[in-house]
């Protein structure tokens, strides 16, 4: 039954009490939820804390919930306040926990996985700005740029902008590689 | 503008990133789903009710305190989408489960198509709700709304130097404010950094220009936008709804404990200078009365009590047909030389949300001020909680400066917070460290982010309320705005024999940990009750503006077990009724025809009292309360104090949206209390006028 369920009902309910509809939205987005907070951390265990943070506030806000966007655009704006939370205190450590930032994790990934690939992923997420590398996860989700801009909370045309001069860094990125 | 390379190292990229994805831990997932789970439970089955009555079970105060506004909200939710839920089948169903399941981004279009009736008919609804709190929340509910998505325009820009225009004229709500150096850069800066930075930050309303840049989801506050909170959703304030116009006939007697705590004038006055009104919720009128120090008849050596009440019925000024009792308990001033040594522990909160020139460094600077007053006999101890709490300074003499301060510049920001750990440790040394005849306190300084201990908010209390039993006072120090959790604040601080104030500024921290010092650190009576029973015969009706959170049942006056509000040397508190004679034109209920006829069971000699007092309290450190009580007579004469606590009451009830006021507006407000100014040796009442002032041209908005 709950399977046929859309997620806006399964959000109301939820927002109404209902305990397992709750538990079967989340339930349903846990992965992609968990994918989208890798993309902003660019860490395992820091997107496994990030969703923590997520799941913890989720109940408190979904009475915010109110059926006029759609479920994953809200959803995706919780998860985006959580990481920009868990990054202002993050920053506040003396070392910077910033997963794509981190050279040193990028070059451990691409050893352990002996994977060049891997290596330019966080050469080129490392390179770019907090906002631009935002932006991009949510894009990579197959979001449309509207979408994403709601839940941002910009224009569609910045999202754009962004999604442009983020394309115009990568190929700037590929070809230093490919001169070195 | 983009070319087929471009779009090239774009796939290039999403791939890599799929490739690199890693699944979820099956461990943490199942963990973290549980930990929904609860929050929702907990969510939902918290209840709200007024703090500190007889009903001092284990579940009382913190976890009301934190859930309160949670269930509100949730009521208020329930309310708005009763409708929606049926609607919401109709027009949902069909579309399934949307883009979620599948890889492929659909058209837009057929998921906006069912939200345009929805949204029309949710509107009305949530307006629909008739009492005042339903609106209020749903109101709140819709700033939420707005808070998380910045209405802009939205052209669709295909030019990238527009694009980028768009960009820098609405700054995506991620970035901080200019004023606040980006996290990324200034987080690894040392505390000492901060601090060296933090004077040119806070002169003059240093809180506005901060606590801007602190709000995550509207990029910047304009001050021509009053109701929106920097952050919303983290802001909880503890409040009740207006206490109620009580009949004398059914219901003569009120019982209330004293508060004095001023955290809510604090948090008023920050709102006001940035630009905002404050949330309604925020609004507590006592802590607002009780914020200025009167000069109320002392005690002598004929009183019993610690403290003298000074009680006048005058004219309301916003209503000439009713009269306002006014209660005042000036405390008494222990001389100086003779008070007790002092063993404070400094519990501090250097948790990562600390970080910010708001925070941290003004607290240390307001500790650096408290310093120089204490005697070289008081003991000063240091325990820093973050992700875990750890003693920053062992038990030192307050004249070693030196290692007092070497301790506070170390004090690091960084991890998570965890209430409890610090809190246990607190108190075990401030045990060890008192002594026969000593006063311990516990200073617990934070921006009421409780982030890991919150997790079991009933061990918590009933931790507190426990400690209570030891003597030891606790003191609630909130900085920083945009996180407060102004509801755990107080019932901690309730909870635990304390005060709760909140520092936004370094002259808030003179007036706190300076000027009232002794106030705040010395108790001289606990648990102070009050019981006022009106004669029916007399009062018709009556009122009692604000302490809506400090309400006891009639039969918690006696019952010494039941916790109440401390007094502190040398302070004031102050209560104010507003009474509605027998025959006058502003009664507002009726008469009751078959009602027994009271005069004449009074017996001729105090027939003409408005009421009769009962005030309990006990000595420090004491477990049975003393009793005093007196009638109130008609004085018809106000002076000064009593006049600008009216011009107070009355401002509050303006904030508060009261509508026992009529016609009575700020400027009315702005009169009184102008008239009323007194001394005013600290200028108190003038920043109020000015607040006023500020207040009554948002309104206008």
């Amino acid at each position: 039954m709950r399977m046929t369920v859309s997620d806006q009902d399964l959000a109301l309910a939820a927002a109404s009490g209902d305990g397992h509809a709750f538990e079967a939205l989340l339930a349903r987005h846990y992965d992609r939820l968990f994918a989208l907070c890798f993309r902003f951390t660019g860490h395992r265990t820091d997107a496994e804390d990030l969703c923590q943070d997520i799941c913890a506030v989720l109940p408190a806000r979904l009475s915010s919930y109110r059926g006029q966007a759609k479920v994953t655009t809200w959803l995706y704006r919780v998860a985006h306040n959580a990481a920009i939370d868990r990054r202002r205190r993050a920053s506040s450590y003396a070392r910077a926990l910033d997963g794509w930032g981190d050279w040193e994790t990028g070059r451990q990934a691409a050893m352990a996985e002996d994977q060049a690939n891997v290596a330019w992923l966080h050469t080129a997420m490392g390179q770019l700005s907090e906002t631009l590398r935002d932006t991009l996860a949510l894009v990579l989700d197959d979001l449309t740029q509207a979408e994403v801009g709601e839940i941002m909370g910009v224009s569609e045309g910045t999202i754009a902008w962004r999604v442009s001069e983020a394309k115009k860094r990568l190929r700037e990125i590929r070809e230093k590689e490919e001169a070195t | 503008m983009t070319s087929r390379h471009d779009d090239m190292d774009f796939d290039a990229l999403k791939e890599a990133m799929q490739a690199a994805t890693p699944a979820p831990d099956a461990a943490r997932r199942a963990e973290n789903l549980r930990l929904a789970q609860e929050n929702f439970e907990t969510a939902q089955g918290s209840r709200t009710a007024p703090r500190q009555t007889s009903i001092q079970a284990p579940k009382r105060g913190l976890a009301d305190g934190v859930f309160q506004m949670m269930t509100t909200r949730l009521i208020a939710g329930l309310t708005a989408t009763t409708a929606i839920v049926a609607v919401g089948v109709l027009g949902f169903t069909p579309l399934g489960t949307d883009l979620m399941n599948s890889r492929v981004s659909e058209p837009e279009i057929e998921e906006r198509v069912p939200e345009g009736p929805l949204d029309t008919a949710e509107a009305p609804d949530a307006e629909a709700t008739d009492d005042e709190t339903g609106t209020e929340l749903a109101a709140d509910a819709i700033a939420e709304e707005r808070g998380e998505v910045a209405p802009e325009p939205a052209p669709v820009i295909a030019d990238g130097i527009a694009a980028d225009m768009a960009e820098t004229e609405a700054p995506p709500p991620a970035l901080p404010s200019p004023a606040l150096p980006m996290p990324g850069q200034a987080g690894n800066s040392t505390v000492g950094g901060l601090l060296s930075a933090s004077p040119q930050l806070r002169g003059g309303n240093s809180g506005a220009i901060i606590q801007q840049g602190y709000g995550n989801s509207t990029a910047i506050i304009a001050p021509s936008e009053p109701y929106i909170a920097p952050d919303p959703n983290r802001e909880e304030f503890a409040n009740d709804d207006d206490n109620p116009l009580r009949v004398t006939a059914e219901d003569p007697v009120s019982t209330f404990s004293i508060d004095v705590d001023t955290a809510s004038y604090a948090i008023i006055r920050s709102s006001l200078q940035r630009g905002q009104m404050p949330d309604p919720d925020a609004v507590r009128i006592e802590e607002m009365i009780n914020y200025f120090p009167y000069d109320f008849a002392a005690p002598t050596e004929d009183d019993i009590s610690p403290f003298r009440p000074t009680v006048t019925v005058f004219e309301t000024p916003w209503n000439p047909d009713t009269r306002l009792l006014h209660i005042g308990l000036q405390g008494e001033m222990p001389l100086i030389e003779e008070r007790p040594a002092l063993n404070l522990v400094f519990l501090i909160d250097t948790s990562g949300s600390m970080n910010d020139p708001s925070k941290l460094p003004l607290l240390v600077q307001s500790f650096r001020l408290m310093l120089d007053r204490l005697d070289p006999a008081d003991q000063v101890a240091i325990v820093e909680y973050a992700g875990s709490a750890g003693v920053a300074l062992e038990p030192t003499p307050a004249s070693d400066r030196d290692a007092i301060t070497r301790a506070l510049n170390g004090l690091g920001a960084g991890g998570s917070t965890n209430g409890q750990g610090g809190l246990e440790q607190a108190y075990a040394l401030a045990g060890d460290m008192t002594e026969e005849g000593e006063v311990s306190r516990v200073i617990l300084a934070t921006d009421g982010d409780f982030n890991v201990g919150i997790s079991d908010p009933d061990a918590l209390t009933d931790y507190i309320a426990a400690q209570r039993e030891t003597g030891i006072y606790l003191s609630v120090l909130g900085f920083g705005r945009g996180n407060l959790q102004d509801d755990t604040m107080q019932a901690l601080a309730q909870n635990g024999n304390g005060t709760a104030a909140f520092i936004d500024t370094l002259n808030e921290a003179q007036r706190v940990l300076v000027d009232q010092l002794s106030g705040a650190l010395y108790p001289i009576a606990d648990d102070v009750k009050i019981q006022v029973e009106f004669n029916p015969a007399v009062i018709a009706e009556y009122r009692l503006i604000g302490y809506e959170t400090r309400a006891l049942a009639r039969e918690d006056f006696n019952n010494d077990a039941v916790d109440a509000g401390e007094l502190g040397a040398g302070h004031s508190v102050t209560a104010i009724y507003e009474v509605t004679p027998v025959g006058s034109p502003a009664r507002l209920t009726d008469p009751l025809r078959y009602a027994a006829s009271d005069a004449g069971d009074v017996p001729a000699e105090v027939s003409e009292e408005l009421g009769f007092i009962r005030l309990r309290w006990k000595e420090p450190g004491e477990d049975e309360s003393q009793l005093i009580d007196f009638p109130i007579t008609d004085t018809d004469t106000s002076g000064t104090e009593a006049n600008f606590a009216a011009a107070i009451a009355g401002f509050g009830q303006l904030l508060r949206r009261s509508d026992f006021l009529g016609d009575w507006d700020y400027a009315d407000a702005i009169a009184l209390a102008t008239a009323n100014r007194g001394e005013d040796e600290f200028g108190y009442r003038f920043e109020a006028v000015q607040l006023m002032r500020l207040a009554e041209s948002l309104s206008e908005n």
